[in-house]
């Protein structure tokens, strides 16, 4: 059969992204739109006195304001998504406007609608808010103690939830050889999709029915959730996620501002376009991480590790997220002993209520932290007992014939062969000769390290009776439907929803390669509740391993039944039929054979079909995968430290995936590099600061360090390619597999450069002010 | 208010467009608004990202740090007038070979500031590229792809520019 799958094709997204024909959320224009913007908070805990209204509405064009009184018994709270079990979980309920306390900096306090996006901020600079204000609970440890300022009333110590799995014996610490503690912070970090939230309304009041256009990566959990909050049937509502400027993360949960849209469209009949601004995205978004780590390893001086002891206290923010109750929890703390046979893990979750922007899924999602942790801890332990790293890596790593892999958490890996990606990473950086060079270039006083990064992660969300089991609102199966039209082109449904992804084309050459039909021949649809009956979304590194999968086993289901049609028509047993390259015919009668074409015509004209076959020839499949899928791999990051100024030099990154069958080589590799900059942007860079008063004091790309081009030098990267065999494509996961593995891969590399100095940590993201204050306080002792 | 509207005329991939403005309003706005040309787009507040750029008299710039007013007069040149499917300017199509692009989101401002850098230099290395490319944001791609797609697009600028002399040497 040709060869489709695995090829490097250029993606079929792009001839309207290079040209301007794509059609984002605010190139939308609909007769009579009018302009949203929200008032929102500027302190981090306030009470509101009042809000004064009448200046505002005195400028020309305002057409409404509301307040979150008006909309009382209007609107309902926007909830969480994961009710994680077991962890006294604490939610307190999220209204879409403050009603009369604020409680971080970007609540939402007023609903201006106008004509014009000009005349809108005009009125929303207009409303005059008089606040108390009150003391803010900022960081999550402070949060905890006894005395600090409550973010919700009823809700004691600001514990939003508190969660634990595993045990570590104690006896099991008592005889460890060797062990060491330390925390880690993983800071927060802001997903920044270039382009930032919004929402589009329109209400048909004759027909009652409230379509949404926003910046989704899952409309049908925005459908779910909204039409709750604004008590409106999923059948009167559709949500369309339209062309989107990247999410990673960011844009799965559902928000307030989203409601608010929804809201006012219905209430005006009007279309009404809320398109968020940078700055404000900086306070109202959900922001990813910030967690607290604590770790405790043990073990033997051969380098054995018998245990974890790690602790997360994640700051949740003012509210619970759609996805926060699950990162630090189940996602994080589930993973803790990553690649590792460790034999007694344990973890104990804080989630932490402050006064903050609510934190949610981030590229990676709970992931890039649990390999951060095991990943520094390890390389602190063998520096501990005088072991090279890869060393330890290799003694503790679970090996080929172990799986599938039962984890001290009880997670069971799906596939693996670690020492395959580990051994071509070495080989790519040539170890050896590194460690040998970095000999001779110490004596001379320069410092260049090695750091690794031998990390595996949970993703292809999954199986839905485990996110029954573990509290997620949703199931987590995929959808698919591959539609026949009769003149042989082809439309596949789909129910994950791409924003720069590719799937177009990643699932395009699925069906290609099934059908035998050319890529021009295909069609996707994603990201309309109204065109696609159902589906989950985008996140999680889902999208390939489970809709993948269901648009493969959909095109398989209209193979048989086409064959069917052909041996009909060939008059011929089923069994007698191949399907080759778009040609069905005759075992040893290749002669007798009918094109795809031909049988797509019969099939939808249904002239002359077997007995008991229903025309038409579409098929639809909704795959629930019986597990999670394992990616897993090796990063090695080699670096120089000015020791003058505390400036690090990222010299070659080396990265070995290994992401089960890659359907398209190009757009994966495209995936990794995207995930490396993230991973190694929060490892050197990026990093959300709040002020003791709950400001956030880098709310601007001039504060907040994106990466640029200049940062990075060019990546290295290969794959190796050991299937999943709990998908029929053999697929796992690519999308967070950079920002899992390379955080760590970096810190791990400039502990090493600065060994000499005794440096064991440093917070990040390491920016030369702290490398060089690490480095001159070391001198200094 | 000083909001009187004022009267501006640009020149916009080749076509002459009049039009009565608020002087606040911005370039980016405008070409958008205005002038329906939704393919610049706009990712932040603070002239960063770059996401907006254009070329205006020919240099590349980020329209969200103009005033429409300060535009009147200009050429401008949008990614719609960079080239259309079936003509592709040599930067579209290696965008499009490479994979320089994701989302797509930052992309025609990120391939309009890339063919400012090659006016400037229409040979760079990819450490220049990288320079070159401080002015814009993508959070998609790790810039390797976009670095090999103008590196590509100025190898095809070049030969194209090389055939045009030679047709033009054999015309003389």
């Amino acid at each position: 059969m040709t060869k489709v799958v695995g090829t490097r094709l250029k993606r079929k997204e792009d001839p309207k992204l290079i040209t301007g024909h794509g059609s984002f959320a605010d190139d939308i224009q609909l007769p009579g739109m009018l302009h949203a913007a929200v008032l929102r908070s500027p302190h981090a805990h306030a009470v509101i006195k009042k809000i004064n209204v009448e200046e505002a509405l005195k400028v020309p064009g305002v057409v409404a304001i509301y307040t979150g009184k008006d909309l009382e018994g209007k609107i309902g709270p926007v909830p969480t998504s994961w009710y994680v079990p077991d962890c006294d979980l604490k939610e307190a309920p999220q209204y879409p406007l403050a009603i009369d306390r604020v409680r971080y900096v970007g609540d939402g306090v007023a609903l201006v609608i106008a004509e014009g996006r000009y005349a809108v901020k005009d009125a929303m600079y207009l409303i005059d808010v008089e606040y108390e204000t009150l003391s803010p609970a900022v960081g999550q440890k402070e949060s905890l103690k006894d005395n600090a300022p409550l973010v919700h009333d009823d809700i004691e110590n600001n514990l939003a939830f508190h969660w634990k799995a595993g045990t570590v014996p104690e006896e099991v610490c008592e005889k460890a050889e060797a062990s060491v503690k330390q925390s880690f912070y993983v800071q927060r970090v802001a997903p920044s999709p270039i382009e930032t939230r919004a929402a589009i309304g329109r209400y048909n009041p004759g027909t009652g029915e409230l379509t949404l256009w926003c910046t989704s990566q899952n409309p049908h959990i925005h459908r779910m959730v909204l039409s709750e909050v604004l008590d409106i049937t999923e059948a009167k509502l559709r949500v369309i996620s339209p062309d989107m400027g990247g999410g990673f993360g960011g844009k799965i949960g559902v928000y307030p501002d989203e409601a608010l849209v929804g809201f006012a469209a219905r209430d005006l009949c009007r279309p009404v376009k809320w398109i968020e601004e940078r700055s404000e995205h900086f306070t109202a978004a959900n922001f990813g991480r910030d967690e607290v780590i604590d770790v405790e390893i043990y073990g033997q001086k051969d380098g054995t590790i018998t245990a974890l002891r790690v602790t997360n206290t994640h700051n949740v923010g003012a509210y619970l997220s759609t996805m926060g109750p699950g990162v630090s929890t189940i996602d994080f703390g589930l993973m803790i002993t990553g690649i590792y046979k460790i034999p007694y893990a344990s973890c104990e979750t804080f989630g932490v209520y402050t006064n903050t922007t609510p934190t949610d899924a981030y590229r990676g999602a709970g992931k890039p932290e649990s390999t951060y942790q095991i990943e520094r801890a390890i390389d602190l332990f063998a520096k501990e007992i005088g072991m090279d790293p890869v060393e330890i890596r290799r003694i503790n790593m679970a090996q080929k014939e172990d799986f599938p892999f039962t984890n001290a958490q009880g997670l069971v890996y799906d596939s693996g062969d670690y020492e395959k990606p580990l051994t071509k990473a070495l080989e790519m950086v040539d170890y050896q000769k590194f460690r040998e060079e970095q000999k001779e270039l110490r004596k001379r006083g320069k410092l260049v390290g090695i750091g690794f990064s031998t990390y595996v992660e949970l993703c292809g969300f999954g199986p839905s009776k485990v996110a029954g089991g573990i509290g997620f609102q949703g199931g987590i199966w995929e959808n698919a439907t591959v539609r026949v039209h009769p003149r042989g082109s082809v439309t596949v449904y789909c129910g994950t929803s791409p924003h720069g992804q590719g799937h177009a084309t990643t699932f395009g050459q699925i069906v290609s390669e099934k059908l035998g039909i050319p890529m021009d021949d295909i069609e996707l649809v994603f990201s309309d509740t109204k065109s696609v009956s159902m589906g989950w979304g985008t996140y999680g590194s889902r999208s390939v391993a489970v809709g993948g999968s269901s648009v493969a086993i959909a095109a398989d289901r209209v193979i048989d039944k086409a064959k069917k049609i052909a041996a009909h028509e060939l008059e011929v047993s089923v069994e007698e039929i191949v399907f080759e390259e778009g040609i069905f015919s005759v075992k040893g009668s290749p002669s007798l054979q009918r094109t795809f074409k031909e049988i797509a015509k019969s099939a939808n004209m249904a002239w002359n079909l077997p007995e008991g076959i229903e025309p038409s020839l579409e098929a639809s499949s909704y795959f629930d995968p019986e597990n999670f899928v394992y990616p897993f791999g090796t990063h090695i990051a080699v670096v120089e430290v000015d020791k003058e100024t505390g400036q690090i030099e990222l010299k070659r990154y080396v990265a070995v995936d290994d992401v089960g069958r890659v359907i398209n080589p190009l757009t994966a590799e495209g995936q990794v590099h995207g995930g490396l900059a993230q991973g190694i942007g929060q490892a050197l860079w990026e990093g959300i600061v709040y002020s003791k008063d709950g400001q956030n004091l880098t709310g601007t790309f001039m504060d907040y360090a994106m990466p640029k081009a200049r940062f990075f030098p060019k990546f290295e990267t290969a794959f190796t390619e050991t299937l999943s065999p709990v998908n029929p494509i053999g697929a796992k996961g690519v999308g967070e597999t950079g920002t899992t593995a390379s955080t760590p891969a970096i810190m791990n590399a400039v502990m090493d450069a600065l060994e000499p100095y005794g440096i064991k940590d440093i917070e990040m993201p390491l920016t030369p002010e702290k490398v060089w204050r690490a480095i001159s306080e070391s001198e200094g002792k | 208010m000083g909001n009187e509207k004022v009267n501006v005329t640009v020149k916009i991939n080749g076509n002459e467009k009049r039009a009565e403005v608020e002087p606040r309003t911005l370039l980016a706005h405008f070409i958008r608004d205005n002038l329906g040309l939704t393919g610049t787009h706009i990712g932040c507040d603070t002239s960063q990202c770059g996401a907006c750029t254009v070329l205006v008299d020919g240099q590349a710039v980020k329209s969200c740090t103009l005033l429409t007013v300060q535009a009147d007069g200009s050429e401008i040149t949008t990614v719609e007038g960079l080239g259309q499917v079936g003509n592709l300017h040599p930067m579209q199509q290696s965008f499009w070979e490479k994979h320089g692009l994701q989302c797509g989101y930052c992309t025609p401002g990120v391939m309009m500031a890339a063919v400012g850098l090659l006016q400037q230099n229409p040979n760079p290395s990819d450490e220049e590229i990288r320079e070159g490319l401080e002015g814009v944001i993508c959070r998609c791609t790790g810039y390797q792809f976009i670095v090999d797609a103008v590196k590509h697009a100025a190898q095809l600028m070049r030969e194209t520019e090389a055939e045009v002399q030679l047709v033009g040497e054999e015309r003389l």
